[in-house]
C-alpha cells in the first residue's frame, strides 16, 4: 500500500513540474505582463501582498499624508516610483505610467486604468 | 457577529484614558517644560494642535519691483505659467495698496490666509478643504471635485483651480486639473523638520527679511515674540477669521 502511495505521489510530482515546465517551452495560451524588475531583492510588503493590495496601502498611507502629516515611507507612492522607475539609455528615467513600464504592464494587461498619475510625478524626483 | 460584540470595550478604554493620563502628569511634574521644537515630529506621527503655523509679514520691508517670494514659490511648487493670466494658478501675489488721501503706497504679499475659521472649509461640498491639527488649511485632492466656491467663499481670492492637464508637477507637491490648489505653508518641507517656506528662504535670501514664519502657539517662539511686540493686523479683521498671516506696517 505504501508502496503504491509512493508511486502514486510520483507521478503527480511529475506531471506537476511538467506542467510547471511547460511555459518556458511553449507560449502560454495568453500574453502575460512582462513587469519591469524595481530596484532591490525586495519590496516593501511579500509580492503577492502587493499584487493584491497595492491600492489599499497606497490609500491608506494618503490620508494619513495629507491629512496629518505621517510621511512614512513604507507605502508611498514616493517610494514606489523610487524604486520601480527605470532609466532609458540616454540615462533619462522613463515614467512609470509609460506602456511597457512598471505600473502601466499590469494595468494596461488587467485593463484597469489609474487616476494617480493626473496629480502624481511619474518619475523620481527632488 | 452581533451588533453588541462590536462595541467598544468601555472598561478597557477607561483604563487606558486613566493610564494615558497618569503617564502625562509624571511626565510634567518633575518640571520639564514641555516645548516643540520645529521638525521634532517623527515622521511616523501626526501633527497635532499644539502648534499653529504662522507668518508675520512686514509691508515697509517688501521692495519694490520684488518678485522673489513669488517665483520661489513657484518654482518650489512646480507651478509653471501658461502665459494666461486670468487662469494661471498663483498661490501667491504681490499687492500694491495706494492711500488716495496721501498718495502713499504699501506693497505685500498675499496668499493663503489659513485662517482658524476658513470660510473654505465651510463652503466645500466634499470635505476636501480642511484645516490641519497644526493650522495649515489645505485641498485634499483626492476629494476635491473642483466645484470652486472655496475661491468664491475665500475673502483673500488665494485659491486657483488647475485648468489645464498637467505633466511637470514635482514628486513632493501631486497637482492636477480640476482641482482647486492654494498655499500650504510648503508643508512638505515642515512634516520634513525644514520650517522655512519657499517664499520666506527666498526673501531671507535676498537679504530683505519680510517674512517671518513660525509657531504662534509656541511663547517663545520668534514669531510669537514679533507678534507680542509691534503692532499687526490681519486683513479683513472685521470677518473674525483669526488668520495664520499677520501684516505689519500696513
Amino acid at each position: 500500500m505504501n508502496h503504491l502511495r509512493t508511486c502514486l505521489l510520483n507521478a503527480a510530482l511529475a506531471l506537476l513540474l511538467g506542467a510547471l515546465a511547460m511555459p518556458a517551452v511553449a507560449e502560454p495560451r495568453t500574453p502575460l505582463p512582462n513587469i519591469v524588475k524595481g530596484k532591490g531583492d525586495q519590496c516593501v510588503e511579500p509580492t503577492d501582498v502587493m499584487r493584491r493590495d497595492h491600492m489599499e496601502f497606497l490609500k491608506h498611507q494618503r490620508d494619513g499624508t495629507v491629512h496629518q502629516g505621517i510621511r512614512t515611507k513604507q507605502h508611498s507612492l514616493k517610494g514606489c516610483i523610487e524604486c520601480h522607475a527605470v532609466k532609458d539609455d540616454g540615462g533619462e528615467y522613463v515614467p512609470v505610467n509609460a506602456p511597457g513600464q512598471f505600473c502601466n504592464s499590469c494595468h494596461g494587461y488587467a485593463a484597469v486604468s489609474m487616476d494617480c498619475f493626473q496629480c502624481h510625478a511619474t518619475t523620481p524626483g527632488k | 457577529m452581533s451588533d453588541r460584540s462590536r462595541q467598544p470595550d468601555q472598561e478597557r478604554r477607561n483604563f487606558l484614558g486613566t493610564a494615558a493620563a497618569a503617564t502625562a502628569a509624571l511626565a510634567v511634574a518633575p518640571g520639564l517644560t514641555l516645548f516643540n521644537v520645529a521638525g521634532a515630529k517623527p515622521e511616523d506621527q501626526a501633527v497635532t494642535s499644539e502648534n499653529r503655523w504662522g507668518m508675520l509679514v512686514d509691508a515697509n520691508k517688501c521692495a519694490d519691483g520684488c518678485r522673489a517670494c513669488v517665483e520661489a514659490c513657484h518654482e518650489e511648487n512646480g507651478i509653471s505659467s501658461r502665459g494666461r493670466p486670468t487662469t494661471d494658478p498663483q498661490w501667491i501675489r504681490t499687492v500694491t495698496l495706494r492711500d488716495r488721501a496721501t498718495g502713499r503706497e504699501t506693497r505685500m504679499p498675499v496668499m493663503c490666509q489659513h485662517c482658524e475659521h476658513p470660510p473654505c472649509v465651510d463652503v466645500c461640498p466634499t470635505g476636501a478643504s480642511f484645516r490641519r491639527a497644526d493650522g495649515i488649511v489645505l485641498v485634499d485632492r483626492h476629494i476635491c471635485i473642483g466645484c470652486r466656491y472655496c475661491m468664491m467663499a475665500c475673502p483673500y481670492k488665494a485659491r486657483s483651480l488647475v485648468h489645464e492637464a498637467l505633466d511637470d508637477q514635482v514628486a513632493h507637491n501631486p497637482r492636477g486639473k480640476g482641482c482647486v490648489e492654494s498655499c500650504n505653508f510648503c508643508v512638505h518641507r515642515l512634516d520634513e523638520g525644514n520650517p522655512n517656506p519657499a517664499c520666506v528662504e527666498a526673501c531671507d535670501k535676498d537679504g530683505h527679511k519680510a517674512l517671518l514664519f513660525g509657531d504662534m502657539s509656541d511663547p517663545n517662539s520668534e514669531l510669537s515674540t514679533a507678534l507680542a511686540s509691534v503692532a499687526t493686523r490681519q486683513i479683513r479683521e472685521d470677518l473674525a477669521l483669526n488668520t495664520g498671516v499677520r501684516y505689519q506696517g500696513i
